[in-house]
Parts: structure tokens; sequence; C-alpha cells
């Protein structure tokens, strides 16, 4: 009996993430929130000099993306795994690594997308030219996916593990860089004048590698974990 | 149909059997017994393809289930300790997403017409937050209704079910045997199901 019913499934997935980020709003507030906060510190730490400001915005905000990231990532499977549905969701008849590329697109909806459409607005208060904020938008929309399907790798190697929270940050932080350079670097590039060209295709490769090893490694991480 | 050959299970230093082989045909209803700590659940997570035995071989319809992979999944269907219900989600919303993440998604007359069969009219539409802990299990055991699989391995379904749903479960069980299923259960209440189709295996 073949019986892949795989959209229904993915989209099933994507559904019910949603739904339930739905039903407990805070989870997803708050990681905005500090997004949010951690930016804004930075202009009222340093005070009204705008080229300083200027000169730091795209790290400033890229950091804050990743550690907003870092944030969501324990909730990603860990829910699952307590109440057992990832047991069930190992035990589909559609193949775990569909299931896995829900739950990360899903994560990147309620995550990564808010980030991106924030973005803008704070990087005004970086007195950044709007050209810039555009790439900026452009840059965290190719990269913040990146940081969900490298995260979900992490989150699914500590599953379990007590004090994973900590142990994913270690984990992950560090492949998290190629993202932060070339993403920070595309808007610094965009400012001096170089053109975001550059950077922007490189970001998009590395949004297509891992896309395609990123679920495939952690449908292996929760295979073990699962064990 | 299933066969598991010389299994052994270890947990840490300690072995919790070996050697354990048994054989489970079309219409029969095996019922796992021993103490606590003797290895049921491990067993019947063994048999889903959860862990792996550190020793032995189970097979389905004479393939490896390692080798058989979604083919032998989607003849399974198991219901583990943790029922998989989500707490923020309606009984209704918790029958369908866990039918369509099973692959086999259900239209909201079927699932809440499973919800009824077990006795949870009028509740469909409440979260599983203010369900009992034995509606939550009927919540979980409606996907026995909705998921057409051959074979059921079920790891304490009484728990927390009274003497109505129990009744009610016996004969789901009934029901699904009589169609040539097979069912692989824990239990430490007896089943009243129809005689000479339930086998039994101790472990100990």
């Amino acid at each position: 009996m073949k019986n892949p019913h795989w959209f229904a499934a993915l989209a099933g997935v994507v559904r019910r993430d949603i739904l339930l980020a739905a039903r407990r709003k805070s989870d997803v507030l708050t990681t905005l929130f500090f997004f949010v906060i951690v930016v804004s510190l930075f202009p009222l730490g340093i005070g009204p000099e705008m080229d300083m400001l200027r000169q730091i915005a795209p790290g400033v905000l890229w950091v804050a993306a990743l550690l907003a990231t870092m944030l969501s990532l324990n909730r990603l499977f860990a829910t699952d795994y307590a109440d057992g549905t990832l047991e069930q969701m190992g035990l589909s008849a559609v193949p775990l690594g569909v299931l896995v590329v829900g739950k990360v697109f899903a994560h990147w909806l309620l995550s990564g997308l808010p980030l991106v459409l924030l973005a803008p607005v704070l990087g005004l208060q970086f007195d950044l030219a709007p050209r810039a904020l555009v790439v900026l938008m452009a840059a965290l929309a190719i990269g913040t996916p990146v940081l969900s399907l490298i995260g979900a790798i992490g989150a699914a190697l500590t599953l379990g593990v007590r004090g994973g929270g900590v142990l994913v940050s270690l984990l992950v932080l560090p492949l998290y860089i190629p993202v932060l350079i070339f993403g920070a670097g595309a808007v610094e590039a965009d400012i001096s004048g170089l053109g975001p060209a550059a950077h922007l295709s490189l970001l998009a490769a590395i949004l297509a590698a891992t896309a395609f090893f990123g679920p495939w490694a952690t449908t292996v991480a929760l295979r073990i974990a699962l064990e | 149909m299933l066969e598991a050959s010389h299994l052994e299970c270890q947990r840490g230093e300690k072995t919790l059997f070996r050697d354990l082989s048994f054989q489970l045909d079309q219409g029969v209803c095996l019922m796992v017994q021993g103490a606590n700590g003797s290895g049921k659940t491990s067993l019947l997570r063994m048999v889903c393809g959860l862990s792996t035995p550190a020793q032995g071989e189970i097979r389905w319809r004479g393939a490896p289930i390692r080798a058989l992979a979604e083919d032998y999944r989607c003849e399974l269907l198991y219901c583990g300790h943790a029922g998989a219900v989500k707490e923020d989600l309606t009984a209704l919303e918790n029958a369908r997403i866990a039918a369509a993440l099973a692959g086999q998604p259900v239209d909201d007359d079927e699932a809440r017409e499973a919800l009824r069969h077990l006795g949870l009219k009028g509740r469909e539409d409440l979260p599983a937050r203010v369900l009992s802990a034995g509606q939550k299990r009927r919540v979980a055991l409606s996907r026995l209704l909705l998921e057409k699989r051959k074979l059921w391995v079920l790891d304490e379904p009484l728990t927390a079910l009274d003497k109505a749903a129990v009744a009610k479960l016996c004969g789901i069980i009934d029901a699904h045997l009589a169609q040539g299923g097979m069912a692989m259960l824990t239990s430490h209440q007896d089943l009243s199901l129809a005689a000479g189709r339930v086998e039994y295996l101790r472990l100990d």
C-alpha cells in the first residue's frame, strides 16, 4: 500500500505550527521583542553620532537576528518530543524529511519573516539610506531561512540533552558566521558604493546548499534522538 | 506476517530480555505481559522500528523492517504512552492533524464521526487542555478509527479509560482483527476479546 499524501502532510505541519503559535502568541512575540529591544539599545547607548551608527547598523541588526533566532530554536522540536508527536512523525507513512521541511518552513514564517519585515523600521534608527534598507531586507530574506535550516540541525542534535539550550548556541552560532559575514557585508558594500550583488549571490548559494543538506542532517539527528 | 527472531534488548549494563522470538499472524492479538521494567515498551518500540534491537531481527512479510522503512510504516499504527495530543488544539484539530501527519488526511465529518464513536460527542471543539486524562486518551485512540493500518502496536491503551471506553476499545480491536488486522499490545488489565484470537507473550 503506497499512499504518499506528501503535500497534505507538509501543509498539515505548517498549518499546525502556525495554529499552535497563534494560540500561544507569547512564544513568538518574545523573540520579536528581543530583536527590537537589542537593536534599539545601540542607538541609545552610542548617542546621535550618525556616521558611527550607519557603520555599525548592518552588524548590529544581523547579530540581533542571529540571537533572536537562537532564542526560538529550543522550542522547535522540544514540545513535539515531549508529547510524543515526534515519535508519530517518525512513524508516518510520509518520510520524516518531508515533515522536517514543513517544520523548518513554519519556523521561518514565525521567527524569520517577522525579522525581515521589522528590519527596515529598526534600520531607520541607524539613519540608513532607503536603498541600504532595501538591501538589508533582501539580505535578511535570503539569510534567515539559512538560520532556520542550520538551527534545526542543532535543535535536533541537542534534543533530550540536559542543558540543551546553551549547547545549541555553542553548536549553531559558529555555523552562522558565514551568513553574518555576507549578510552584513551586503549592506556595507552597498553603503560604500560597491554594490551588494556579490554578497547576495553568495548568501543565496549558502541557502541553496543548506536547503539541500539541512533537512537531511536534521532527519538523521532526529532519528538518533528518537532511539 | 510479522516475525521477530532472537531479539535482545540492552538498557545500559542490564539485559532486559534475550533470545526472544515470536510470530504474529492475521487476525491475532498478541498481548505482551510482564512486570514493570521488564522491557514491554522497549519491545514495542523495536517492533515499530523506533529503536534497534541489540541482537536479532524483525521481519514484515518476510523482509526486514529496516529495509522496508516507509513501506512498513504505512501499515503500522503505534499508540504510545505519550498520546501525541496537543493541549492547545481542539479534539477535532488533534484528530485531523494527526491523520494528516500520518499521511492519511481525513475530512471534518470523518474525524467528528470517529470522536463521537469514542464518546466525545459535544467535546469535539474543546481544547484538549480542558479534557480529562481519559478523554485525552480517547482523542489519541481516535487514530485507530481514522488511519487504515494493518498492524496496531498499542502501549497500555487502557490507561485512564473508564469501563465503557474499555468495552468500546475491545469492540474496535475485535472488529480490526475480524477484518484480518493484527494487534500487539501491553496491558495490566485483561481485555475481553473474542476467544481464540488472543496469544500471550511473557517477558520475565
